[in-house]
């Protein structure tokens, strides 16, 4: 074990990402240490899940490297594959397949992709399944499932992968209010357990509680990056402070 | 009209045996017809290099003649060039290639209607491209495109009453020639309706069924 590769997981450097004219990242660079719990938040557009698709490798990028433990990540190469097992992804629209079963959706890989026994992957599966509280789910369709569920789903098929990092690309805007809640509660017993994760979300109350490190994304660009208390009580730049406005609502003062 | 049960039942082995020959050609037509659908839409799917051209002028030529037109070509057409055709093998060949253009489109739109995203959430999980397609996107697509599928089949089936226009014996030439013979139209015409209802009704019945299960198994919310 390299050391000092250990501690930088994920390492974006000078990127730029373009779709045509239209660039979305411009010279970004940003950091994933080992164990850290990373919150990007930042207006509709700005790139924050350009950034993920990017890390994933699903998006091409035009400039800079993006590297995972020192391997650079590039969809065309043929360790894409192997560093994909790796990181874990969460959508916001859950894709879980629909035409296997829960218990199927998330064995599939690790069964092919990692080659590994199916009946210690069923195991760990309904492990894991039980401690989202869905056990009893693990031979339902995903169409049987409220999104919240689907979502607890989606999670346990990355976890079941043992990803090194995970990404989780606003994985609460599709669901209810009321299921927001049963999702999230999963993602910070993860970030008790010392996981490595990279969040994309709205929700700025649950950034707080869970982020070691906040960014703010704007136009492309980290506008301002820092601890959740310093950012979310005291942000230093205009734009931040624009943003943060947008969810608080002053009292109604009503005319006489 | 009074029909005669002595007569129709005096019938019933000649329609049998066309019976059987719709059968045999309209099989082996149908099962080519959905192998090179699947492989033109497969090469029109991957964007293959001027095989996706020559996919694209096929299905075009085919979906836009009649097949009488096309078993035309292929029955006196096909010896011209030396190539000695037997009549039933004609048949099947004309169904699988205007059956092919046809199960080529509806597998298509059965791979289009798979949402690309699918296809990125199996490549997360680290999943080769060819994993993610044959496991994922595949079995979307083909349940997807069953009822496009089954609605071919039985309009394959159909058409299949144009082969005696190259002298095949099948249920169409046999009413013809039996009414031609002996005037007994009612009769003739009731026998060919029922016996094409005694293929298609089973192939509706099962195409439903099969739907309805795919449907139940994972799709819709």
């Amino acid at each position: 074990m390299v050391l000092i590769m250990a501690d930088e997981l994920v390492k974006i450097d000078h990127m730029t990402k373009k779709y045509d004219e239209n660039t979305i990242i411009e010279d970004l660079s940003l950091t994933i240490h080992e164990g850290e719990v990373v919150v990007i938040v930042g207006p509709s557009g700005c790139g924050k899940s350009t950034l993920l698709r990017c890390i994933n490798g699903l998006e091409p990028i035009q400039g800079g490297s993006i590297t995972f433990r020192g391997e650079s990540i590039d969809g065309k190469s043929k360790h894409i594959n192997e560093i994909r097992q790796r990181i874990g992804m969460v959508f916001q629209s859950y894709e879980l397949f629909p035409h296997k079963t829960i218990l199927q959706n998330i064995t599939l890989a690790p069964i092919m992709v990692q080659k590994r026994k199916k009946g210690e992957v069923e195991k760990e599966a309904e492990e894991l399944l039980s401690r989202v509280g869905l056990l009893e789910k693990k031979d339902s369709f995903p169409r049987q499932l409220s999104g919240g569920q689907k979502q607890r789903v989606a999670i346990v098929r990355a976890l079941c992968m043992h990803p090194e990092v995970l990404l989780f690309d606003e994985v609460t805007a599709a669901l209810d209010p009321e299921m927001v809640r049963e999702v999230l509660e999963v993602l910070l017993s993860l970030a008790e357990q010392g996981r490595t994760m990279v969040i994309v979300t709205h929700e700025m109350s649950f950034a707080k509680a869970v982020a070691d490190r906040v960014v703010f994304l704007d136009h492309g660009e980290i506008v301002e990056e820092g601890r959740p208390v310093d950012f979310f009580e005291h942000p230093k730049t205009e734009r931040a402070q624009k943003f943060l406005n947008t969810f608080t609502y002053d009292k109604v003062e009503k005319a006489k | 009209m009074i029909m005669s049960w002595e007569i129709m039942r005096a019938y019933l082995p000649l329609y049998a045996k066309a019976l059987l020959l719709v059968l045999k050609i309209g099989w082996i037509g149908i099962a080519l017809a959905i192998l090179i659908g699947v492989g033109c839409s497969m090469i029109r799917h991957f964007k293959i290099p001027v095989l996706q051209r020559l996919v694209s002028v096929y299905i075009e030529l085919f979906r836009n003649t009649p097949l009488l037109v096309q078993l035309f070509f292929l029955y006196f057409g096909l010896p011209k060039l030396g190539l000695d055709i037997d009549a039933e093998v004609c048949g099947a060949l004309g169904l699988a290639l205007l059956g092919g253009a046809y199960m080529a489109e509806a597998f298509r739109s059965g791979l289009e209607a798979v949402e690309p995203i699918q296809m990125e959430s199996a490549l997360s999980l680290g999943m080769s491209r060819r994993q993610a397609f044959l496991h994922v996107v595949l079995p979307q697509a083909i349940s997807i495109s069953v009822p496009a599928f089954v609605a071919n089949i039985i309009f394959l089936i159909k058409e299949t009453s144009v082969f005696s226009a190259i002298s095949l014996m099948d249920l169409m030439f046999t009413a013809k020639d039996l009414i031609g013979l002996y005037y007994k139209t009612g009769e003739c015409l009731t026998l060919l309706v029922i016996f094409y209802l005694i293929i298609l009704l089973p192939v509706s019945i099962v195409g439903s069924l099969v739907e309805r299960r795919l449907r139940y198994a994972g799709f819709g919310d």
